[in-house]
Parts: C-alpha cells; structure tokens; sequence
C-alpha cells in the first residue's frame, strides 16, 4: 500500500514538468493507438528513468490531516495554501472526464477562488459532474490536491445551497443516513447473501471471539444481486485461504467515502462516528473490504478518528497471499479479459500489478490491455456520487463515462472485463446493454473469476 | 404570516411488519417509524411559502420513537418552531385524537391562530385521512384535503386538486384554513447532515404534555394479521413461441380473442 501522507512540499516544478507533458500526450486521446499509452514503451521507455525516479514523480494517496477544513479557511490551511501556487496550465480541465461539459472546470474554480468570485461557482451546479476519478489530481504539475482536499469542500456549500438536490443523489444520501447504505435496504438483510456463500461466513458478534481479518462487505457486495456474486467468491477466496474472518453483519453500515466526495460531510462524519463506535467493540488484527472507496476511506480519512488498524482491499490481499491459493486455481476459463483499473484501488493508490498478476495466475487466461490503463485509466463515472448522478447528467447531455470505457474495452476484442470495484459491475454491464455488446463481453470481479477458477 | 405544520411517524416498512404474540399489535422490536411521507410535503409546501412570502412555520408531532430526528431535520431546513406532543395514548380513535390535538394546539402558546394549518391528507396507518377535516371542525377552521398545488396571496389560499382523467379542480379559501396535503409543487427539500447535526447542538424541541378533548374514545383491536396467500401466479416456461402460444390459448380460453 502507498503510504498515505500528505506530502508536505508540492513536487519541485522542474521534476514534474517532464512527467506532465507526456501526461498531456497520453490523456484522453479517445483513439490514440495502445502502443502510445502503453506505459512501458514509448516516452516513458526515451526518458530512461529508473523507478526510484518514477516512484518520486507519482503523485502519492493523501491524507486529509485536517478533516474540519472549509471553503472560508480552504486557503489558509496547509492542505489548500498549495492552490495558490496554480500555474492556471489547464491540465486538470484537459484530463478530466468531463471537461469539455462543465464551464467550471478545476482550473477555472482555482481562478475563481483566488480572486473572491467562488460564489458564482456554487452557484452553478458544475460541480455535480465531479466523478472524484483523481484525474486532475494524478495530472497537476504542481501536485495540488484537487480531488480530495479542494472539490469537496466546494461541493459542501454547493449542497447546501443548492435549490434542489437531484433526485436521486437525495434518495441515496437520506438512505445512507437512515439504514445505512444507499439502496434504502433494510439494514437487518445486509448479511442475507451468505446464506448462499456455500462456505461459513461468521458474523463477529455471533463468533464471540477475537478474529484476523475483519471483512467489510460494503453496501453494493452486500445487497445489489451482482454484487453479491462478489462477495460469494471473496468468501470462497477467503475460505480456501484459509484466513480466520468474520464480517459484521447488520452492525455494518457504509464507510461513507462516496458521501464526503460528494460534499456530504455531515453524513461522512455521522458515519465515521457510528463505524468507529462499531469497529471499537470488538478485537480484530486487520480490516479488508471489497470496495475501493471503504479503502479509500478506511487508510486515509478515519485513521484521524484513531482507526490504526491495517487496511487491505480484495484484490491486493490475494495477490499477496497467491502462492497458496496456485495449486487450486485447476479450472481451465479460456477466457480472454482486459482489466479495467478503478480510479480508487488503480490511480489514487496506484495498485495496477496485484489484479494483473491474479488474473495471470489463472489457468487459460490471456490478459490485454486497453488503450488507457494503470494511472492513465478511464473513469467508470461512479465516484463522489456519480452512482447517483446519471439521471441528472443525462438531462444535462453528459455523455455517459462508462459507455467510453466500455467501447476501448470491446476494441481489444476480449470477452471479459475484469473489475476490482463494486460500483463498476452494474455500470459497465448497463453500457454493455445499451451499446450492444452484452453478447460479446461480460463483466466479471477478480474475486468472481478467481473462485470460478477454484477446484471444489 | 403563521403557518402551522402538524406532522406524525408511522412505522417504516423497510422492515417487514410482524404481529406481536398478542395477536392484536406489532411485533416492536425491530419496528422503526419514519414520517409520514404526506406530512413531510405539507413541511415543504410551508418553507416554500416561507420562502416565497415570508412566515414563521412551527411544527407539531405526537412523541413516537425517531420523532426528534424529524423535528431536527424541520429546523435544519428552516423551521422556527418544533414542539412535541407526550402523552397520547395508543389506539386513541380517530374522533377523539382530533379532539386532544385541538385541545393541545390551543394549549401551546402562541400556536394558534395560525393563517394556514397544514397537514397531510393521508397516512399509511390512516387511509381514510378523516383526522385533518375532524380536526378543522374543532379547530373552526375551513378544510380542503387531497391538495396538490398551493398559493397564498393577500389572505385567500388557492388549492388545486387532482381528479380521475386528468381533471383539476381549482379552489379558493378565505385565511385562515386547515389544508390537507397530498403533494406540492417540488419533492421535500434535502437538508445536508451538517445543518442537522449543528440543529440538534444548537436547536429546541418543545414537549408539551397532551390535553385530552371531550372524545376520548379508545379503539379496542380485536385482531391483528398478515393477509393470507390465496393464490399463486402462473409461470409460464419455455421458447419464446410456446409462451406465445400458451398465452394465446390462456386468451382463447377466457374468452378475451
């Protein structure tokens, strides 16, 4: 896992300047040939750096470290007194997803707070179309913490002064709030899928004793249908690897990550404040969740709450624990897949070779790559609340994110699309849908196709 | 203007409803209760009044578990006075829980007279919605239930209702009036958890002790049930042409081709 500090001094100009511009080369350059992002050919291979050079000039995972920074105090903190030192280069406008359909993009906003006019951008509700996919942040010369430290704190006040909350965003946040995940499920069925995991899942409270890992499930693996196929094969996974866990059933609630993204900081913290209150209870070694966003906020937001517990999501977890899980990995697939890296696990935490290396292991799978992978991935459109957004950003004429990641992934001409976050399943498979692929590509997790590998 | 806001909990059906040992109540141990969806829109159509033509909205609620997180969310979106009302015992009839809230509005100071009592028209625990057009009787008030639209302009309040095939009825009511809620012009307001959090740090909740009216009747529940299955759908399987033609002749045969 990257180390989750806050890097106190922005990247000197001159280092991450010869990192930028072949980031402006490879960004969305929706028909640029593979070979051209590939990131081991080409610009990177000329510049001849080693990867200590590399591991130096990659933006690194943030920690807020003042969780209670607002829009008034935003630049006198020490997470946004960087803002200041902008250039106004537009990388960020040019690398973000939706960029070219906002008028106040990432650039524009830090002109637009430097000078006092940052009321005309909550005004506006251009900031709905942030997705969180880090792009601008993992982009910015300067290194400037735009994802995590600037947009949410502009889109607090854009909440709050917002006329009319989009319909479906409400209904998510208020069921968050009141059953604990966005679905507006009843709280009590959120353990209700392992009645068919096929293998014991203990629920901690039941178990009465102190555990090794302590599996949050997270709301989409927990109750949407797909989303419990992954959270059936993390627990084969986790059976076969013999690890000693236990989930928590109906105590757990979400990690909130998508809440605070998207402005709702209230909502995080009541979260934060009932998760901790849970976790507290009881005695485990170590966290893993299915869901790259409760990773997100498990490592860098709830540490300031006193959570210091070691932190894993699935796919990394395996891919450390491989070697023991090899020889039962005996069921041939035939399956040729392409993986998608999430922003949260893939861009923010740069974790690009612990999926590639899982789904190596599997017997009968070849593996290609789409034209933009790794830290140069495609967003799904689901982070900070664009799982509840696509109403909104249809009516506005958005193009749909998903569609774009879905059409590079039929390019490489594979039958499977390989995902590590739960957001990315339905997603991906409404895009298949809708640009009718879906019988020509499905949408599997790591997890799915490890445990469908599994001898019995 | 003084616009007053009556608003309840009913049990929340997230939860599957069980009935109690006894046969005549709901099972409580996992029943949580949220706001009547219709009281929640009779809330918003006030604040947009509020906003429109300025006003002081209170809210009243009968005590019931998570009432105080409704009355906090009321302040947070721009209530200025929430109150609850302790004491009301269960099974009180319809009649007769008319009678104790218009005796306990004219108990709270300064609640009445009110320009505008809103409420909703309906509850999913009170299909029938006699409770608001009971309560304006007491109350002396006009009563127009089942509305949809409303506009307040120099005293006189102008309603609409819906009616089957698309009719809309148009009604106009001389201040003050009680007003039935069934919806309003936009869905209620989303209040970030923020505002909430900082209204319960820094907001009141007034209880009042409820005053029984002159009815005090008491509903006996002689039993309490789940409907029984009487009857399963038919599934059909097969191609896509035997279904076809299995419910072709499932039309024959009722006569409907």
């Amino acid at each position: 896992m990257v180390p989750g500090k806050l890097n106190p001094d922005p990247p000197a100009l001159i280092e991450k300047s010869a990192l930028g511009a072949p980031s402006v080369a490879t960004r969305h350059g929706w028909d640029a040939p593979a070979e051209q992002a590939s990131p081991d050919s080409t610009w990177e291979r000329e510049l001849g750096w080693s990867d200590e050079q590399w591991e130096r000039t990659m933006a690194t995972a943030t920690v807020l470290e003042t969780p209670d920074v607002t829009l008034d105090s935003l630049l006198a903190s020490p997470e946004g007194r960087p803002l200041l030192s902008c250039i106004q280069c537009g990388t960020c406008a040019g690398a973000c997803p939706y960029g070219d359909v906002m008028h106040f993009t990432p650039r524009r906003l830090i002109g637009m707070l430097r000078e006092g006019f940052i009321d005309e951008v909550i005004a506006s509700d251009d900031l709905l179309s942030c997705v969180t996919c880090y792009d601008c942040w993992a982009k910015c010369p300067r290194g400037l913490h735009l994802t995590d430290v600037l947009l949410p704190v502009v889109k607090e006040q854009l909440l709050i002064q917002l006329p009319e909350v989009p319909a479906e965003l409400q209904s998510a946040l208020s069921n968050t709030m009141r059953y604990g995940n966005p679905m507006g499920e009843s709280p009590r069925k959120r353990a209700a899928w392992i009645d068919s995991a096929g293998v014991p899942v203990p629920i901690l409270r039941d178990l009465g004793r102190p555990v090794d890992v302590l599996w949050i499930v997270e709301c989409y693996a927990a109750y949407y249908p797909r989303g419990q196929d992954n959270a059936r094969a993390t627990a084969r996974v986790l059976d076969a690897l013999g690890v000693d866990f236990a989930i928590l059933g109906a105590e757990e609630k979400c990690a909130g990550e998508c809440a605070r993204l998207v402005g709702e900081k209230g909502l995080f913290d009541t979260l934060r404040e009932q998760n901790m209150a849970t976790f507290g209870k009881y005695e485990y070694a170590s966290l893993l969740t299915s869901d790259p966003h409760a990773f997100d906020a498990f490592s860098f937001v709830y540490p300031s709450l006193g959570l210091n517990k070691p932190v894993d999501h699935s796919t990394p977890f395996l891919a450390s624990r491989l070697d023991a899980l090899r020889p039962r990995l005996t069921r041939e697939l035939g399956y040729r897949i392409t993986y998608h890296d999430s922003c949260v696990l893939g861009r923010h935490n740069h974790m690009h070779d612990e999926p590639r290396r899982i789904l190596e292991a599997l017997p009968g799978v070849t593996l290609v790559e789409m034209t933009h992978n790794r830290d140069n991935t495609i967003c799904c459109g689901g982070g900070g609340g664009g799982m509840w957004l696509d109403t909104h950003y249809k009516a506005k004429g958005h193009p749909r994110l998903s569609d774009r990641r879905v059409e590079e992934a039929i390019a490489t001409g594979a039958d499977v699309l390989a995902v590590s976050c739960p957001y990315e399943v339905p997603r991906f498979e409404d895009s298949l849908k809708v640009l009718g692929y879906d019988d020509r590509m499905v949408v599997r997790d790591v997890m799915e196709l490890v445990a469908e590998a599994l001898d019995d | 203007m003084k616009i007053l806001v009556l608003m309840k909990m009913v049990p929340d059906i997230v939860e599957e409803l069980e009935v109690a040992g006894d046969g005549t109540s709901l099972d409580q141990e996992y029943l949580r209760f949220i706001v009547n969806e219709r009281d929640d829109y009779a809330l918003e159509q006030a604040l947009i009044l509020k906003d429109r033509l300025g006003a002081t909205v209170s809210v009243v609620a009968p005590e019931a578990p998570e009432v105080d997180d409704v009355l906090y969310a009321a302040l947070a979106k721009g209530a200025d006075r929430v109150t609850k009302v302790s004491g009301i015992a269960e099974n009180t009839g319809t009649r007769s829980t008319a009678a104790t809230l218009a005796a306990t509005l004219s108990s709270i100071p300064d609640a009445l007279p009110a320009d505008l009592v809103l409420s909703g028209c309906q509850a999913i625990d009170d299909l029938d919605g006699f409770i608001a057009p009971l309560l304006a009787e007491s109350l002396d008030l006009p009563y127009l239930g089942l509305v949809s639209r409303l506009t307040v302009d120099a005293g006189t309040a102008v309603a609409s209702k819906e009616y089957a095939g698309g009719v809309m009825g148009r009604y106009e009511v001389t201040l003050p009036a009680l007003i039935g809620i069934q919806g309003c012009e936009k869905p209620p307001r989303y209040v970030p958890i923020a505002k909430v959090r900082a209204a319960m740090t820094s907001g009141d909740i007034e209880t009042v002790a409820a005053t029984s009216g002159p009815d005090t009747t008491q509903l006996q529940v002689a039993a309490m049930a789940k409907p029984t299955e009487a009857g399963h759908a038919e599934m059909l399987e097969g191609s896509v042409p035997d279904v076809a033609e299995k419910v072709a002749d499932i039309l024959a045969d009722r006569g409907l081709l």
